[in-house]
């Protein structure tokens, strides 16, 4: 292992270093934070050799500029259509590339997706808290903020021999959400139940990290005065106003606004992703479709991670990697 | 018997919902079910959340199901009784007084409390954490006495000092972090609810009973200092 030392020059505002998220603190206030796009994150990580989970940076919206100031390391970018240049030679979408002192990466937002992700090779140094490296950005706890001057330190694992691209999943902006009703939807008239899967929602440029509005007909509940309840990753919050936020990993453990249903979670992280001015319908599923739903996105997400990560290993490793999935050696192939 | 309803938060939760009425018996009741449900955990169980008047159960969607969380919480709120558990008490000196309570005499014509009895009426009270919310280490108190009950401000003002001592809509907070609230800062005190760099960063437990006691301004600036 060796240090490598990359200063950022220029990064898009909600840019920060995320970790696999923080469970157990929600009691106390803490959501568990960690990447938006939970599916990007992992493919940066396994495109590079990383371990599951490992902290890089978040790119966001606006993209972000770095030069290596020392030493040498391998990189992985994943998400939505962004597209990195090292040197100002594009390396395209969801690959992987080394940086050199002195070579400066950029990343660039494409047409798809709002968050992006920037794994380098070996264990990137930030600050922990509760057991993870995520940053919570309202509370700045956590590895924190990525902006201007901010010094990188990785302690670089071994390069990988080349660039490559990695395979992509499903992209396509999701057009039809899968949605639980509740736990607070008592609270809306008839009306209201009806609209929030009967019209289609656009996606707006107002999101964060805690959550994203949809704009849409308005769903005003019939009281405001509930008591509070805790949220998920995924709640429909309706405000006073009968405006619809989906809430994102950054989200608040409770909210005093009723939540009137819940989207499926193999959906929440594309709706994030949504170019703004996208169309999305609710649709309402019951619990053990949605149950179903989560089962085959998590065996698809982890098939689909095998295979990204045995893009940069020796071709004898990844036969050997493929035959470990399959659980079979096709002689034929 | 305790009564509840489940309720289906997607397909990764449940919420145990024990009523609307906000008070320290139904607080309590969902302190005990949330100990006896940590002491027999169903199969995945990730974290549970407790609220003023309902529990939130998170779990692993693959490793079980909802059905199975229910069988396990109706089990727990059979053996709650015998979990509840002795709550811890804290003692949180506050001062009162001038620029520690930007807000004392607003309040005060809003009332018609002098400042004083303002004081003396928050001390006094029997608090109890009811939850964590909004950020970290943001516990909501319930037992505002009833002279005290004032909605929020219109507004949020911002960047409250940690520390602060606010109240509204019948709940007391300590502020853990500089953050904008509509809540009406009536005190400060030196001690910290939220302290990110400990092992154990949050002092309060849901379910622990607050008293507050008075002290002056050269005490607080002492125990600030220390």
């Amino acid at each position: 292992m060796s240090l490598t030392r990359i200063i950022v020059e220029k990064a898009g505002p909600l840019t920060t270093i995320q970790e696999r998220g923080r469970t157990g603190y929600m009691r106390f206030g803490v959501p568990h934070s960690g990447p938006i796009d939970r599916l990007a994150f992992a493919a940066a990580n396994a495109g590079i050799g990383n371990k599951e989970g490992a902290a890089l940076i978040e790119v966001s919206l606006g993209g972000i500029s770095l030069v290596c100031a020392e030493g040498s390391v391998g990189f992985c970018v994943c998400g939505g259509d962004f597209t990195a240049e090292v040197e100002g030679s594009p390396l395209g979408s969801w690959a992987t590339g080394i940086l050199h002192a002195g070579m400066r990466l950029r990343i660039k937002e494409g047409a798809l997706g709002n968050w992006a992700y920037l794994a380098f090779g070996g264990d990137l140094l930030a600050p922990s808290w509760l057991g993870s490296r995520a940053t919570h950005l309202l509370a700045g706890l956590g590895g924190g903020r990525v902006g201007t001057g901010r010094e990188i330190i990785v302690e670089a694992a071994p390069l990988p021999k080349e660039a490559h691209a990695l395979p992509k999943p499903e992209l396509r902006p999701i057009e039809d959400a899968m949605i639980v009703m509740g736990p607070q939807d008592r609270y809306f008239p008839e009306t209201a139940r009806s609209a929030v899967t009967g019209s289609p929602f656009t996606a707006s440029a107002k999101f964060d990290r805690m959550g994203r509005v949809m704009e849409g007909q308005p769903l005003v509940p019939e009281r405001l005065d509930i008591a509070s309840e805790p949220a998920v990753r995924g709640s429909l919050q309706i405000d006073g106003e009968g405006r619809l936020t989906i809430l994102l990993a950054d989200h608040q453990t409770i909210g005093g606004y009723p939540k009137i249903a819940t989207v499926v979670g193999s959906d929440v992280d594309r709706i994030a992703q949504l170019p703004t001015g996208a169309a999305l319908r609710f649709h309402p599923v019951p619990v053990e479709e949605a149950t179903a739903r989560w089962r085959n996105h998590a065996e698809a997400a982890r098939r689909y991670l095998a295979d990204a990560a045995t893009g940069w290993r020796p071709f004898g490793e990844r036969l050997m990697a493929s035959n470990l999935i399959d659980g079979v050696v096709d002689a034929s192939r | 018997m305790t009564q509840f309803i489940f309720r289906a938060v997607g397909e990764a939760a449940l919420l145990v919902d024990l009523g609307d009425a906000i008070d320290a018996d139904l607080s309590e009741c969902v302190v005990a079910i949330d100990a006896a449900l940590r002491a027999a955990p169903p199969p995945g169980l990730r974290e549970t959340v407790p609220a003023a008047t309902s529990l939130l159960i998170l779990f692993d969607p693959e490793a079980s199901e909802m059905r199975t969380v229910e069988a396990f919480v109706r089990e727990a709120v059979g053996n709650a009784v015998n979990a509840s558990r002795e709550a811890a008490e804290h003692v949180i000196p506050v001062c009162y007084e001038g620029e520690h309570a930007p807000d004392m005499e607003q309040l005060a014509r809003r009332t018609g409390l002098s400042a004083q009895a303002i004081a003396k009426h928050h001390a006094e009270g029997d608090y109890r954490v009811l939850m964590y919310g909004f950020a970290p280490g943001f516990a909501y108190l319930g037992g505002v006495p009833e002279p005290l009950a004032v909605p929020r401000k219109a507004a949020a003002v911002r960047d409250h000092k940690v520390g602060s001592v606010m109240i509204a809509a019948g709940q007391c907070i300590v502020m853990p972090l500089p953050m904008p609230t509509g809540w009406w800062v009536i005190g400060r005190t030196a001690i910290q609810i939220l302290r990110p760099e400990a092992d154990d960063p949050f002092l309060f437990k849901p379910g622990d009973r607050i008293r507050f006691e008075r002290i002056g301004s050269d005490e607080l600036e002492r125990q600030l200092a220390r």
